[in-house]
């Protein structure tokens, strides 16, 4: 993929992220505020909120989706400034291999737990 | 300041002679300061008092040939264009600029400046290739047209932009400020087809992705070019063509043959310049 | 291409100093920061949170892990980071479109620059960025 390409990928990605992580921080952290205008129920990180998202295919779909985007986002942010280093021919390879093999990974593990949330929450109780 | 006599500033220089110094080192002289005097006077009346061996790059005078490019008060500014007294203080400290290699002194290395700048081919491609050699006439272009790029099209290739950009300041594969801006005023000159040519060069990794719009070659250009305009302005272009939402245009068209008021005195064109290829 | 003459290049330094003639330069290198932070945050978040699939023991015990006090700052911090980093990247998303720069235009000193036409973006958005990093201070800790 070229440059260009790959950094409208990274500008495409902040607006998703922007709308989806805005989402999350105000469920997640902002729980006292949402509260006040009535839109709040039971703390966020209780066990039995988990297993409420956890089912929901909603919040399974948006997990997913923002865990690729802000994975992306973050990554190539982060292969900017790597480069912007001048590491040699070689290093530059693996700052690319590595941080796309990093993504891939962590994107497969995240979707993992996202999908077998549910599972867990139907034994777990 | 009656009876304090003449002011005087310290000249506080970078020094580096290839093949002598191993690292470069700082110098100190004292000078008169007249009004009106320009840290490239104050250069010269170091150089004719104290130190003779001094260099530096320097031709019109007058902010035009952007040879004085130096960095002063730790701001890559003209020699010929800052005035001494302009920058306060007793002390006056000037080095080559940063981001090139030091040839001797106070002289810049702009050679690789210069060969992106090359390579992303700085003057009008035509479309068609007998057009391009032997040009015929001039192209029609309206006003309107002419401030799409007249802005850009002020640079003097100084390299302030470049000593000043964080990007450039590790990033020897990244274009940099000056080339990508003149890459930007010949992709926004109607009379100019080469965007498709440019583009190769330009999406990839040394192409303006790598500005992030910390905004200092703006800050500093002597000639209010305003290179962080020109980057943005060129972003917004490819990604419309990345998009396919671009349209395309021709080049502006060979004017029309003058009638009635015959030309005279061009018998025939003057002869080719001789190219690389011969 | 490096020069073949001495290497005058200013390095990382050039970053974080060589300049700082405008204050879009501290933006630029706390957008950097902001950025290395939350990559940094995100990827311990997503294994602590990926207890939830092996379910409510495990969970309880990675929620145990991150509670207390020195968690909660820096869980403020990373939201702090990530108010400056969202609003100020709506601008920088805007600017690098070429939107909030202006057209070109006949340079009369002394010269107005596509910096200065979007200092007023620059200056709303530090101060959105701010109002939510305080907000966010508010039910982090006073109404929490």
């Amino acid at each position: 993929m070229r440059d260009r390409t790959a950094w409208t990928w990274h500008i495409a990605a902040g607006v998703v992220i922007l709308v989806l992580l805005g989402l999350h921080m105000a469920i997640m952290h902002l729980d006292q505020t949402l509260g006040l205008f009535g839109v709040a129920g039971a703390e966020p990180v209780d066990w039995e909120s988990v297993v409420a998202r956890a089912g929901s295919a909603f919040f399974t779909v948006t997990y997913v989706l923002l865990l690729g985007a802000a994975l992306y986002h973050g990554l190539y942010g982060l292969r900017n400034i790597l480069l912007e280093l001048n590491p040699g021919a070689t290093l530059r390879r693996a700052v690319n291999v590595g941080l796309t093999a990093l993504g891939l990974g962590l994107f497969v593990f995240g979707t993992w737990a996202a999908l077998a949330a549910p599972g867990a929450a139907a034994v777990g109780g | 300041m009656a009876g304090t006599g003449p002011r005087r500033v310290t000249f506080r220089l970078r020094r580096f002679e290839p093949g002598t110094d191993r690292e470069p080192r700082w110098e100190e002289h004292r000078v008169e300061v007249s009004p009106g005097m320009t840290v490239l006077d104050g250069l010269w009346k170091v150089k004719e008092l104290h130190a003779p061996s001094l260099a530096w790059r320097s031709s019109c005078r007058m902010g035009i040939c952007g040879s004085c490019g130096m960095l002063i008060n730790g701001r890559p500014r003209l020699a010929c264009n800052t005035q001494v007294a302009e920058l306060g203080g007793d002390v006056v400290t000037v080095a080559a600029l940063p981001n090139f290699g030091t040839v001797k002194d106070l002289v810049p290395d702009l050679g690789s400046m210069f060969e992106t700048h090359r390579d992303l081919m700085p003057y009008l491609l035509r479309d068609d290739p007998a057009e391009q050699d032997d040009p015929t006439r001039e192209y029609r272009q309206t006003p309107g047209e002419l401030e799409r790029y007249l802005q850009f099209s002020y640079c003097i290739k100084c390299g302030c932009c470049m000593a000043a950009c964080p990007t450039v300041a590790t990033d020897p594969h990244y274009a940099g400020p000056m080339p990508l801006g003149q890459a930007q005023r010949y992709n926004s000159d109607s009379r100019d087809g080469g965007f498709r040519r440019r583009r190769e060069t330009l999406s990839g990794g040394g192409g303006p992705w790598r500005c992030h719009f910390a905004g200092e070659c703006s800050q500093v250009c002597p000639k209010g070019v305003d290179p962080a305009k020109a980057i943005q302005l060129m972003k917004r272009d490819l990604v419309v063509d990345l998009l396919r939402l671009r349209r395309r245009r021709p080049p502006a068209p060979v004017a029309d043959e003058p009638h009635g008021t015959p030309r005279e005195g061009i018998a025939a064109p003057p002869p080719r310049t001789a190219t690389a290829e011969g | 291409m490096e020069s073949r003459a001495r290497p005058n290049r200013l390095g990382v330094l050039g970053w974080v100093g060589g300049g700082r003639w405008g204050f879009e330069r501290y933006l630029y290198t706390l957008h950097r920061l902001t950025g290395l932070g939350l990559v940094a945050y995100f990827v311990m978040h997503i294994f602590v949170t990926s207890a939830r699939a092996l379910g409510p023991e495990s969970w309880e015990q990675a929620m145990d892990v991150v509670s207390g006090p020195l968690f909660a700052v820096g869980e403020y911090l990373v939201f702090a980071a990530f108010a400056f980093h969202a609003v100020n990247g709506i601008r920088l998303a805007l600017i690098e479109l070429g939107f909030a720069v202006g057209r070109p235009i006949e340079p009369v000193y002394p010269y107005a620059t596509s910096v200065g036409r979007q200092r007023r973006l620059a200056r709303a958005a530090l101060m959105v960025a701010a109002v939510i990093a305080l907000w966010g201070g508010l039910d982090f800790f006073v109404l929490a």
